[in-house]
């Protein structure tokens, strides 16, 4: 079953080598079966009544005349699913269907399960509500203020207040007396939404009394909790199964309303139910990036030390609760795993207003503030006259060290990072002609021509589960059968390849190849349980089960082949399908009539880091990420348009398991951050999103899309999986504000809200030539009501590894 | 049925195979394969002729099949995903594709794995700027373009030996995968 191939350089056979995804062959021959391409017979297509106001009250629903059209065989309201659900436990706040209240234009009221989608659509149309129309509140602003007719949420506050959060670490006062220059700015990320290319779908049938549910979910588990609570069934009645996925990135990590309504009309009518939602839907689902305000002030020394840092945000999170407490923690985070801040105040807000639900979009709540900071940075290196790479560098954490906030940090490649895109892009020698160095010979730079430099740092999971409990946050079993190896995890690969992740790790391990690994993923009846392809966490965590569950299975197949052969068994290699002298299938016949069925499991659950207060469990990871990016750009001074020639990034994986997707995540996260940088907005008036189509809603084409030069850095993490780490989310953060710096470096004129768009560059040089501050973005920070800081003492800066794993 | 919906004969020359269908004259031919003929490697991604995910081959060129009605494309020859390997044998793009790594979630492959066979038949030794143009008019979320450029590069390249080094090195991954190795 497998050709005999030799071990590589780094010493493996399968780890570090670039191969196939296992479902390549599907995907690009049209046979991978997404949930809209299930067609089962005598299937029902669902569509859903949504609200056309921003806020209003239901005073009534009348069906009736939907329900007498030929053709519809079921139609349900809020009254038919009352229960609340939500990610989180602390915002059990949404209804798959509503009858009191809608809190965004989007909201669904009704759904109707019809022989065809057109009657569907129609019987839709058929269904009369009467609204008593409340007045919206759209902005921070206004959320903030006293409210009009009533509050969105009947929980939070003050006002449309949602979350308050107030946190401080180490004596900041003090910090800033300490510094010999303190600096404040105030910067705006817009949102923007995920705009996967595959549109929300679900399926469900209802046999035998039990639920089955196909989706195009990223989180089969928390899927499968929502749809226990609001169907009142137990979980064993329930069947979750991830269908082939056509994209996230963080918008299908919530439980959808559409996926509890099929469940619910297949119940109803005992036939499948398929509901897909349309673009414009998606538009509307979003739970994508929130917008968020920020200001920012920090102390240095005249070296350029950091003293103190005090970050302010204010997130507008949309109608719901959605993975909000969490984002807003998030924007305050991970400041200090990139730089060492030895004494921070955080105050975060997040404010309810009548739009669709914000929520986590590739980077979580993070993106926003890696663009403050870095930019924040670069006008304080500005300020005192230092170079501002030089600036951060002198900044950067160390290695196997604790940060103020209590963040373990273990690996860190940032200095690796920073000089391979240094050197790389030449964005040092860029700095001397700039300054008109005689001494080099190079023409000097035209006007509009810049460089921006910028690097980030993100998670390998989230150190503690969205629900308290002591489980394991991966499990793996594995069964060997006449030769044969299954791998089973309820992991989701949405196109990020987990599942070649699981494959590596198991092949390697059994002296196989990745192509004789069988795998069942994301199956609530047939795997155990995985927390879900969110926060990168699946290579670092499904991994590290796999790598438990593998060299289990492992150790039976050597001991029944030792045992056979008389070899002792820490002798027996297991290389190229051979364990021993004897084939894998020979060994694993041997193993059986040894040990009867072989199966293994392992499972991962991460250290217990978090620190000693509240709020302490957003952040933790067991280990971090790191990247440093060049941009290259030129923006036209006189059209403001930016067009990105080159973008250079060096990312700290810890291991590249298999470098082929690893450059994979790069680049696409390369290219998300671009396309937030210059064009991406989640934008709305009256209630509408002003660009709810692929058209009109701007991301970056093939003609957009730069050159992309990567580097991967390999620090080898000392609890990843053969030292793995992530590399899904990370590389985004750094290109957002690399993309702003250069533009000052190309026109001098700093944009200061995401994205940069040639109006706003136009205007900053408008305000340069006016001889007022060359810069566009916000000027002022709301007063928000944050309670008093918790202060926390922070720990020991040194982390030694004895103690690594539990502070 | 309990509506009144105009139906209409169509006979359709889809992959090779010809195939006589009664479906409602307004349906589009991206519903008509996908729910008529179960042809659901055609994917779409917004119905409104935007993101390029739905494109066929009609008579070797891209068509976007959710602006396209059967009745207008009678007698001529449909290609999609389906029809686009030679049995189990993966045409040069898929095969390029899944060494690279070009297709990540794999939603817009289809569609992009057309448009570029539709370049390649037409210009066998595309510059990567020509590609970019060719496949300008689809979408993709994941790979940030990057590697799909490599992945027709590469193909070409094996019909005509202009492909760079760096390309070729990259493809890695050692033997060629056949389609039955991914559904062993």
């Amino acid at each position: 079953m497998t050709m005999p191939t030799t071990e590589s350089s780094n010493g493996f056979s399968v780890i570090g080598k670039p191969f196939p995804k296992p479902d390549a062959v599907s995907k690009v021959t049209g046979r991978a079966v997404y949930a809209d391409d299930m067609l089962p017979a005598r299937t029902l297509h669902c569509r859903i009544l949504r609200s056309p106001h921003p806020h209003a009250r239901i005073l009534s629903v009348d069906t009736s005349a939907a329900r007498r059209m030929p053709g519809v065989q079921a139609v349900i309201t809020g009254a038919d699913l009352p229960i609340k659900f939500g990610i989180l436990p602390v915002t059990q706040d949404e209804r798959a269907l509503e009858h009191e209240k809608v809190r965004y234009v989007g909201d669904p009221i009704a759904a109707v399960a019809a022989i065809d989608e057109e009657i569907a659509a129609a019987a839709c149309d058929a269904i009369s509500v009467e609204y008593e129309v409340l007045e919206p509140v759209m902005s921070i602003d206004e959320a903030l203020a006293e409210t009009k007719d009533e509050r969105i949420q009947d929980y939070g506050g003050p006002n449309n207040i949602h979350k308050l959060v107030a946190l401080e670490f180490g004596d900041v006062d003090a910090g800033f007396e300490r510094a010999d220059h303190v600096r404040e700015d105030v910067f705006f990320f817009q949102g923007n939404t995920h705009l996967p290319m595959e549109q929300h779908s679900a399926i469900a049938t209802f046999v035998d009394g039990r639920v089955t549910l196909w989706s195009s979910t990223q989180v089969v588990h928390y899927v499968h909790r929502a749809l226990a609570k609001v169907l009142e069934l137990p979980m064993n009645r329930i069947r979750v199964i991830g269908a082939a996925h056509g994209g996230g990135f963080g918008g299908k990590t919530d439980p959808f309303a559409h996926e509890i309504i099929v469940c619910k009309l297949a119940m109803l009518t005992g036939r499948p139910v398929k509901c897909t939602l349309t673009r414009e839907e998606v538009f509307y689902a979003h739970r994508g990036r929130h917008p968020v305000l920020m200001w920012v002030r920090t102390g240095v020394t005249k070296d350029g030390l950091i003293t103190a840092m005090h970050f302010k945000t204010a997130l507008d999170g949309g109608a719901y609760g959605s993975y909000g407490v969490a984002s807003t923690f998030y924007t305050g985070a991970l400041q200090t795993v990139t730089y060492d801040i030895p004494a921070y105040r955080f105050e975060g807000c997040r404010v309810f207003t009548n739009k669709p639900p914000c929520g986590p979009k590739r980077g979580h709540g993070t993106p926003q503030p890696r663009f403050a900071l870095e930019l924040h940075l670069e006008k304080i290196a500005h300020d005192i006259g230092i170079d501002s790479v030089d600036l951060k560098q002198r900044n950067f954490v160390k290695p196997m060290t604790r940060t103020v906030n209590w963040l373990r940090i273990t690996s860190c490649g940032l200095d690796e990072c920073t000089e391979r895109v240094l050197t790389a892009s030449g964005y040092r020698t860029r700095q001397k002609h700039s300054i008109g160095s005689i001494l080099n010979a190079a023409p000097a730079r035209r006007r509009g021509r810049g460089m921006g430099f910028a690097i980030s740092s993100y998670m390998s999971g989230a150190g503690t589960a969205i629900y308290w409990n002591d489980m394991p946050h991966s499990e793996v079993q594995i069964k060997v059968d006449r030769g044969g190896v299954t791998a089973y995890c309820g992991a989701m690969d949405i196109g990020q390849g987990s599942d070649s992740v699981l494959a590596a790790i198991v092949a390697e391990e059994l002296g196989l190849q990745p192509r004789d690994i069988r795998l069942v993923t994301a199956d609530t009846d047939t795997t155990p349980i995985d927390l879900g392809s969110y926060s990168s966490r699946v290579t670092f965590m499904a991994g590290n089960a796999a790598l438990e569950a593998a060299r289990k299975m492992r150790d039976m197949l050597v001991e029944a082949v030792a045992a056979k052969t008389g070899i002792p068994a820490d002798t027996v290699t297991v290389v190229a399908g051979r364990i021993g002298d004897l084939s894998f299938e020979e060994a694993s016949i041997l193993a059986e009539a040894r040990f009867g069925t072989l199966t293994s499991a392992g499972s991962y659950t991460p250290p217990k880091i978090a620190g000693p207060y509240k709020g302490s469990g957003v952040g933790p990871s067991p280990a971090y990420s790191y990247s440093a990016c060049v941009v290259d750009l030129d923006a036209d001074p006189r059209t403001g348009i930016v067009k990105v020639n080159k973008v250079w990034i060096a990312h700290d994986v810890g291991r590249a398991i298999n470098p082929l997707l690893v450059e994979g995540q790069v680049e696409g996260g390369i290219y998300m951050g671009l396309g937030e940088a210059l064009m991406e907005e989640q934008a709305f008036r009256k209630g509408l999103h002003k660009w709810p189509s692929m058209l009109e809603y701007k991301s970056p084409t093939f003609m957009d899309m730069p050159e992309v030069e990567t580097f991967i850095v390999e620090t080898v993490d000392p609890e990843g999986p053969y030292g793995a780490k992530e590399a899904g989310q990370g590389p985004l953060l750094p290109v957002i504000p690399a993309v702003s710096s250069a533009v000052f470096d190309a026109l001098g004129v700093w944009i200061d809200e995401v994205p940069v768009t040639p109006e706003k560059i136009v205007e900053a040089l408008r305000r340069k030539e006016k001889g007022e501050t060359p810069r566009f973005g916000p000027v002022r920070f709301p007063s928000i009501p944050y309670p008093t800081c918790i202060k926390v003492e922070p720990p020991s800066k040194e982390l030694d590894r004895a103690s690594a794993a539990s502070i | 049925m309990a509506r009144d919906v105009d139906r209409q004969v169509v006979v359709l020359d889809v992959n090779g195979e010809r195939a006589e269908l009664f479906v409602p004259v307004h349906k589009t031919l991206l519903e008509v394969l996908r729910e008529d003929m179960q042809l659901t490697g055609t994917k779409h991604g917004c119905e409104l002729g935007e993101c390029g995910t739905c494109t066929v081959l009609v008579d070797g060129k891209p068509e976007l099949s959710c602006l396209v009605l059967p009745v207008q494309i009678e007698g001529r020859a449909i290609t999609t995903i389906e029809g686009m390997a030679s049995g189990s044998e993966l045409h040069p793009l898929q095969q390029a594709f899944v060494e690279l790594g070009a297709a990540q979630c794999g939603y817009c492959s289809p569609g992009i794995l057309l448009a570029a066979k539709s370049l390649l038949e037409s210009n066998g030794a595309p510059t990567r700027e020509e590609i970019r143009e060719a496949l300008a008019g689809n979408l993709c979320r994941c790979t940030g373009y990057s590697k799909i450029l490599d992945a027709v590069e590469l193909a070409a390249g094996r019909v005509l030996p202009t492909v760079s080094g760096e390309v070729a090195r990259r493809a890695g991954g050692g033997p060629g995968v056949k389609d039955d190795d991914a559904h062993n």
